[in-house]
């Protein structure tokens, strides 16, 4: 049984919110870089930046990161995990980077997308957006830009599609069959 | 000690007797007897297979110089445990059987042993060196009868042709036994040149190395009129060779190995270091040819090329580990097994290229059949149907058997040498 | 894929994108001032180089160090039989210090595939005898792909000797997988009469194959004694199969210079030809370390013969 919990536009206003948010907390776009957790948060991100520039008439300078060689999993599953591209043509020394992902869950994906940030240099602060935050932490992880909070169970399924990749904006989740739990 | 046994109602096979029938087998006193005497131990053989015992005319048994492989004690039981009553010793031992001393010494040891009967093979050339002939002469007077420098091949068609010229000398006739594989063509070869070779990255000894040798060594023995005989033959267009040189009458025999009858280079993709041998297993062509010459009789004989190494010696990389298998104790089963019960050879001719066309190569009177009274009890009786899988340990001291893991189906029951239990309820008695 | 990586034949073509898409990856690592990712943090890769090659080892090496792996390099001039112990009990002592991968170089062929009967750790054949060179093969096919953009219908000529090299092989065996087509060039001698059942075509003159080409592929000429059995004279050689100046000159405007290196200037290749921008040589070697590393990362980021969930 699968709801739709975002809409297109839901996610369009949501993107929105963020982004002036993130000119409020920042006090403008200066130093201000966005980096996308590959996959899904490649596009999220080039879209927060359009939205940054078109409020602020300022270019922010976009990358894309792959974690994959820093996840905590490796060798634990029967393949390894595919990996994807690294693009940041800038440098991240003495910036302000804000992670942009689709969904936090566990918090691991964010541990390793920090540490693969370190190894890229030394940003001045590291701030977190996400699209959705589904609970479930195992680690002390919070985000400090949120689309929407969607209470999920352990077994339910979130999935976060996006025009670029899958041809139209929506985020649903898939409820377990076998008992719900609640946020 | 002689027994006084009867073996009922066994299928006697015997192929110089002409005899393929159910019956009983009595043997006392060395012999084998017209009637049961009344104190004969009675053994129901109804089901099993009573034949002359197994000759190989090709075996290995290292000693002296190589006991770390196998010793004349452990091999003539394994032989024994084979099924065989007679084996030819091959000469490339350390030191080499190029003279009457070590021949004897061979022969006292398997008299000890008590296994089974050793003829020692004398080397062709001095030290197996392939330059000056051996005390061919010498080595007559204390019993030889085959000379052979297998390992490798006589190096010259000059010294080829005065080894067969001087055996001529001799009040016996002697057998010259050839390995055949050009030198020059071998050179650093490790399986069959073909597709395996090329595509497991491993040198090869084409067919051709036997082929040249063959016609090279039939020319010269056709001009003087020697006696020949082809060891382990592997390739198809040997066996052409051969089949032309004796419709002219050429005084040639040859032996075929179990595994030359079976394997092919296929089953080298494992790099398997058991199924690497001189000459290599070759293509499927080539070993459905070696089964026909079998069949129709251009090849003679089937013998082991039982070749023991040491365990430490074959679990080394594919081009450091030496050559060979050994094969007196799957002989049989193997032969029953693919060649017998697929039908591509009768049971019949199976025996005879076991045990009596060997027999009459070697010289061996004694072994072979026929089976009549009065003749020594050199015998084995075998279950034909009884499965096992080849598996350490052996009764020989080694174990690299390129049957290693297989099912077959032919236990020896029974081996007799001259009257006596070699082999009594499926175990070696020495 | 996911145990050992001993020859090209154990790959299919979604294996071999899916290393080369891996390797792009960690090319770009290799571009970053930190070369160095912790995906394999704490593994122990072992390189037993049996056969000496100071470039290979040196590029494993890097590969291990890089992905944050202990590495231990075992290396011993001659046979094991001439320094007195077995490859087994060698393996067995690896085995015994918890080696996770051990990526062997060695001149008997088969070899490694003996090795997995003795190890659980994961084994990569970096080289047996005349038998296999997986790893050159996929840097080489990373190369051709990145120049040419696809591999799918390339022309590729292998020159030289094919007979005893295990380059030739491997790339052989991985241009067809991938839809390549495939021509080896060389004297008779030195190409086995059985090649055509590798689904490539043979031929001898060199001249009349260049001007179709998308890579030439140039092998090293063993100078020792028992290959000049195989042709008269290394001068003869030169002439008839070499990448000379002139020849270079046929070759398809597009068409890439490759050669696995170390490189014989003056009988395989025309020095001046080797230094040409169409020589993608040097970009051989760096795109080697990132093979490597894809290679180490998949064998050992799944669960493969010894892991445990």
């Amino acid at each position: 049984m699968t709801a739709t919990v975002m809409t297109a536009d839901d996610i369009r206003r949501a993107l929105t919110r963020i982004a002036h948010e993130v000119l409020e907390r920042d006090k403008g776009a200066d130093d201000v870089v966005l980096v996308g957790i590959a996959d899904r948060g490649d596009d999220l991100a080039r879209r927060l930046a359009a939205e940054v520039s078109r409020i602020e008439g300022a270019e922010v300078p976009v990358g894309v990161l792959d974690i994959t060689f820093y996840r905590d999993d490796i060798g634990l599953r029967a393949e390894a995990p595919e990996v994807h591209e690294t693009r940041i043509r800038f440098d991240v020394s003495g910036k302000v980077v804000v992670l942009v992902d689709d969904v936090l869950y566990t918090g691991r994906t964010i541990r390793s997308a920090m540490d693969a940030l370190m190894d890229l240099g030394r940003p001045r602060k590291i701030q977190l957006a996400v699209l959705v935050d589904r609970g479930h932490r195992e680690l002390p992880i919070r985000a400090d830009f949120v689309g929407k909070n969607v209470p999920t169970g352990r077994d339910d399924d979130v999935r976060v599609q996006v025009k670029e990749l899958d041809g139209a904006d929506a985020v649903t989740v898939r409820r377990s069959d076998e008992g719900e739990g609640s946020a | 000690m002689s027994e006084r046994v009867v073996f009922e109602q066994a299928r006697l096979v015997d192929p110089l007797a002409g005899v393929d029938e159910v019956r009983d087998v009595a043997v006392a006193d060395g012999v084998l007897a017209a009637e049961a005497p009344a104190d004969a131990e009675r053994i129901d053989a109804r089901g099993l297979i009573l034949a002359p015992g197994l000759v190989d005319l090709h075996t290995h048994l290292r000693e002296p110089g190589e006991e770390h492989k196998e010793t004349v004690a452990t091999g003539t039981r394994a032989a024994a445990a084979g099924g065989y009553t007679a084996v030819a010793a091959m000469a490339n031992t350390d030191p080499v059987a190029d003279n009457a001393a070590i021949v004897q010494a061979v022969r006292d040891l398997a008299a000890a042993a008590g296994s089974c009967d050793v003829f020692p093979v004398g080397a062709i050339t001095r030290g197996l060196d392939g330059e000056a002939l051996a005390e061919m002469g010498e080595m007559v007077e204390a019993g030889v009868r085959v000379f052979s420098d297998d390992g490798r091949s006589v190096p010259t068609a000059r010294l080829l042709r005065n080894a067969l010229t001087y055996a001529k000398a001799f009040p016996v006739e002697v057998v010259l036994a050839e390995h055949a594989e050009d030198a020059s063509l071998i050179e650093g070869g490790q399986i069959h040149e073909g597709a395996r070779s090329a595509s497991l990255g491993l040198a090869g000894r084409p067919a051709e190395a036997e082929e040249v040798i063959v016609a090279r060594d039939i020319a010269i023995a056709r001009a003087c009129g020697g006696r020949l005989h082809l060891c382990h033959l592997s390739s198809a267009r040997a066996v052409d060779v051969v089949r032309r040189a004796k419709a002219e009458g050429v005084r040639v025999t040859a032996e075929v190995t179990p595994h030359h009858l079976v394997g092919t280079d296929d089953d080298l993709v494992t790099y398997d270091t058991n199924k690497k041998m001189n000459p290599p297993l070759r293509t499927a062509e080539d070993r459905d040819a070696l089964r026909a010459a079998l069949a129709d009789g251009t090849i003679d004989a089937i013998a082991t090329d039982h070749a023991p190494h040491a365990v430490e010696e074959k679990d080394l990389e594919f081009d450091l580990a030496p050559p060979g298998t050994i094969g007196l104790e799957t002989a049989l089963a193997v032969v029953l097994t693919h060649l017998v019960e697929p039908g591509v050879l009768t049971l019949l001719r199976a025996i005879e290229t076991l045990a009596s066309a060997p027999a009459q190569i070697l010289g061996a009177a004694d072994h072979g059949g026929p089976l009549e009274p009065g003749r020594p009890a050199n015998l084995v009786v075998f279950d034909p149907g009884a499965e096992w899988t080849v598996e350490a340990p052996f009764a020989s001291k080694a174990r690299n058997s390129a049957f290693m893991g297989e099912r077959l189906r032919g236990s020896v029951r029974y081996t007799m040498l001259r009257g006596a239990f070699t082999v009594a309820d499926g175990k070696p008695t020495r | 894929m996911n145990e050992h990586l001993l020859s090209m034949h154990d790959l299919t073509a979604g294996d071999v994108t899916r290393i080369l898409d891996t390797a792009g990856s960690f090319r770009e690592v290799g571009s970053r001032v930190i070369k160095k990712v912790p995906a394999l943090r704490g593994r122990t890769v072992v390189n037993l180089f049996l056969e000496n090659s100071t470039r290979t080892r040196i590029s494993f090496e890097l590969a291990a160090k890089r992905l944050s792996a202990d590495v231990i390099n075992f290396s011993a001039g001659g046979s094991s039989v001439a320094k007195g112990e077995s490859l087994k009990d060698t393996a067995l002592t690896l085995q015994a210090m918890g080696a996770d991968a051990i990526v062997v170089r060695h001149s008997s062929s088969g070899s490694p595939l003996q090795l997995t009967r003795w190890v659980d750790a994961h084994v990569l054949n970096a080289g047996d005898g005349t038998h296999e060179h997986p790893t050159q093969a996929l840097l080489d096919l990373y190369t051709m792909r990145e120049k040419h953009g696809r591999l799918d219908g390339l022309r590729v000529a292998i020159v030289g000797d094919v007979l005893h090299s295990r380059v030739a092989r491997s790339l052989s065996i991985g241009l067809v997988t991938v839809g390549a087509e495939v021509t080896l060039v060389g004297p008779p001698t030195l190409i086995p009469p059985e090649a055509p059942t590798w689904d490539v075509q043979v031929s001898y003159d060199l001249d009349g194959v260049i001007p179709k080409l998308d890579v030439c592929y140039m092998l090293r000429v063993q100078r020792e004694r028992q290959r000049l059995e195989f042709f008269p004279s290394v001068r003869e050689y030169a002439r008839l199969f070499g990448l000379t100046s002139d020849r270079a000159a046929m070759l398809p405007e597009t068409a890439l210079i490759m050669h696995p290196g170390p490189m014989n200037r003056g009988v395989e290749i025309d020095s001046d030809v080797a230094d040409q921008p169409s020589s993608v040589i040097e970009e051989q070697v760096t795109n080697g370390i990132a093979i490597r590393m894809a290679l180490l990362y998949l064998l050992l980021g799944s669960t493969g013969a010894g892991e445990t969930t």
